[in-house]
């Protein structure tokens, strides 16, 4: 059995009066890529979007339960947020390069946390984009605008930026959504090497994309967590009824 | 068919029709002021002190009040205005108390120029004692001005996608990092067309400078901020109609300054702006 990464425990959410998550309870493992999938609606970015306190940034919003990250209770008045931010990266939907270059987009996470320096800065732009499987594209051309860039180099770019911070966790909303079949395959190619170092979470843009990357996955439906099993079991023999129907397409 | 052609041209004419009614006046004083002012400028007129009675020698007191005037309201009104759009695009949630400074700042942009100066007589000349001197003056510009720096800096900060700040902070930053990377470069060139628009405006205005700081005639310049000053928009006022036997062409020539000043700065915004809208990236 793996390690426990995240813990979320009895999590209940809402925007307003609206609750979006009902008495999720959940824990992801470490080094592992754990999907959250489900049809839309179900809170599933919303959940994201709490491991990393993104969410602070959306007014008049309430949250119970308790998220543990390696068990310390993220939403303890003390945690330094910007800290956990750094820790627990975040890929969104849309590719979103900053303005600027190549090279400002990968930095500009160290350069806030003043942890670079002159001879660390190659090393962090090496090694995070060769993680996020883009060195080789765009090793000549460091300094070129980040937008000039394809959608799907710059979201891999979006990855890399995330990396460059050295996260423990890594979360992925929708990655590949904007993307063509090609752009796809590569970054989901590298998200199974990064799985070795990191713990991942991904919302899917598609069932087969959960299928083919989950080693867990978590089943989610109208603010409900329905199931959690590893990849292989939830696909191939769902223990619920719900689950068994979204999957095979009776609804979604 | 033929109907609607006709419908359409008559709706073309009207149009071109209404903009000409904006552009011609507008070219024709520009005409009138350059043709008949023209004859007036000369190296003396703009570097010399007036003379028997204004009515000969230069008007360089009068220009350098008004940049120098210009200066002090950009130093005052330019932190202030800047700073509250950052405030209220940023920081402030939607209560009534922001809908309040907001509907404030609508506003204080229609309130006619000259009550601006008799505020500025009371409160910087009078009750803090600035007596009338480029100091007073200034702030009661920059208060004139600070409705259309905040309000034209706070669209452009508002005119930057969320998501950058979103990202920002997914990447550590803290929301204040986020504004000084990512917002405030990006509102830039916003936010400049709106500070030079309300120093423009500044630059040209009579009735807040004539309480606070503006001269009849001066025998010197300026020493310091606490000194009174002459001022272009005041001199033209005090040469078209206080100074009797004024020749027309030194009237026409401290509008053709004036108008020459105004334009100049513009001119200097719009290349600012288009250098940094050239190095914005998305």
């Amino acid at each position: 059995m793996p390690q426990t990464k995240i813990r979320i425990e009895h999590v209940n959410y809402y925007y307003g009066q609206t609750q979006v998550l009902k008495d999720v309870t959940l824990d992801v493992a470490e080094k592992a890529i754990t999907v959250f999938f489900g049809p839309s609606g179900g809170g599933k970015t919303t959940l994201l979007r709490l491991i990393n306190r993104l969410n602070d940034l959306v007014d008049g919003t309430t949250l119970e339960g308790n998220i543990y990250l390696d068990g310390r209770d993220i939403y303890n008045p003390e945690v330094n947020v910007p800290e956990l931010r750094r820790q627990v990266g975040m890929v969104f939907a849309l590719p979103l390069p900053l303005p600027g270059t190549i090279r400002e987009n990968v930095l500009y996470g160290p350069m806030l946390a003043n942890a670079e320096n002159g001879t660390q800065e190659d090393e962090i732009l090496f090694r995070s984009l060769n993680q996020a499987a883009l060195w080789d594209e765009v090793k000549d051309r460091l300094d070129d605008a980040a937008s000039e860039l394809s959608g799907g180099q710059q979201q891999r770019l979006c990855i890399a930026r995330s990396l460059a911070l050295e996260p423990d966790v890594l979360l992925l909303d929708e990655p590949t959504s904007g993307l063509d079949p090609i752009s796809t395959a590569k970054v989901e190619e590298s998200l199974f090497k990064l799985k070795q170092d990191y713990t991942i979470i991904v919302v899917p843009h598609s069932i087969q994309q959960a299928g083919r990357i989950a080693d867990e996955a978590a089943f989610f439906l109208m603010g409900e967590m329905v199931e959690h099993q590893s990849g292989e079991k939830i696909f191939t023999n769902p223990q619920h009824k719900q689950t068994e129907d979204y999957i095979t397409g009776r609804f979604g | 068919m033929k109907r609607h052609y006709i419908t359409q041209k008559i709706g073309f004419a009207a149009l071109i029709l209404a903009a000409l009614v904006v552009i011609v006046p507008i070219l024709i004083v520009i005409g009138i002021i350059i043709s008949r002012g023209i004859g007036a400028i000369n190296w003396t007129y703009l570097t010399a002190m007036p003379q028997d009675g204004m009515k000969a020698g230069g008007i360089f007191p009068a220009i350098l009040g008004t940049l120098l005037l210009t200066l002090g309201t950009a130093l005052a009104a330019i932190p202030v205005g800047v700073g509250g759009a950052i405030y209220l695009s940023e920081y402030a949630r939607d209560t009534v108390l922001t809908r309040a400074i907001r509907l404030a700042i609508i506003n204080l942009a229609g309130i006619p120029s000259v009550v601006y100066g008799l505020f500025g007589l009371g409160l910087f000349v009078l009750f803090l004692n600035f007596g009338t001197s480029i100091l007073a003056g200034s702030l009661t510009l920059a208060i004139m001005t600070l409705p259309i720096i905040i309000s034209s800096a706070e669209e452009a900060l508002r005119a930057v996608p969320t998501e950058f700040r979103t990202v920002s902070a997914s990447l550590g930053g803290s929301r204040w990092q986020g504004i000084r990377h990512i917002v405030l470069p990006q509102a830039l060139p916003g936010i400049i067309t709106g500070v030079i628009l309300g120093l423009l405006r500044a630059a040209g205005e009579t009735a807040p400078i004539l309480f606070t700081v503006a001269a009849f005639f001066l025998p010197s310049l300026p020493h310091s901020f606490f000194d009174q000053t002459m001022a272009l928009p005041y001199h033209l006022y005090v040469v078209s109609t206080q100074v009797p036997g004024m020749p027309l062409e030194m009237q026409y020539g401290t509008a053709l300054v004036l108008l020459a000043l105004v334009l100049s700065l513009n001119i200097v915004a719009s290349i600012i702006r288009s250098y940094y809208r050239r190095r914005r990236e998305w």
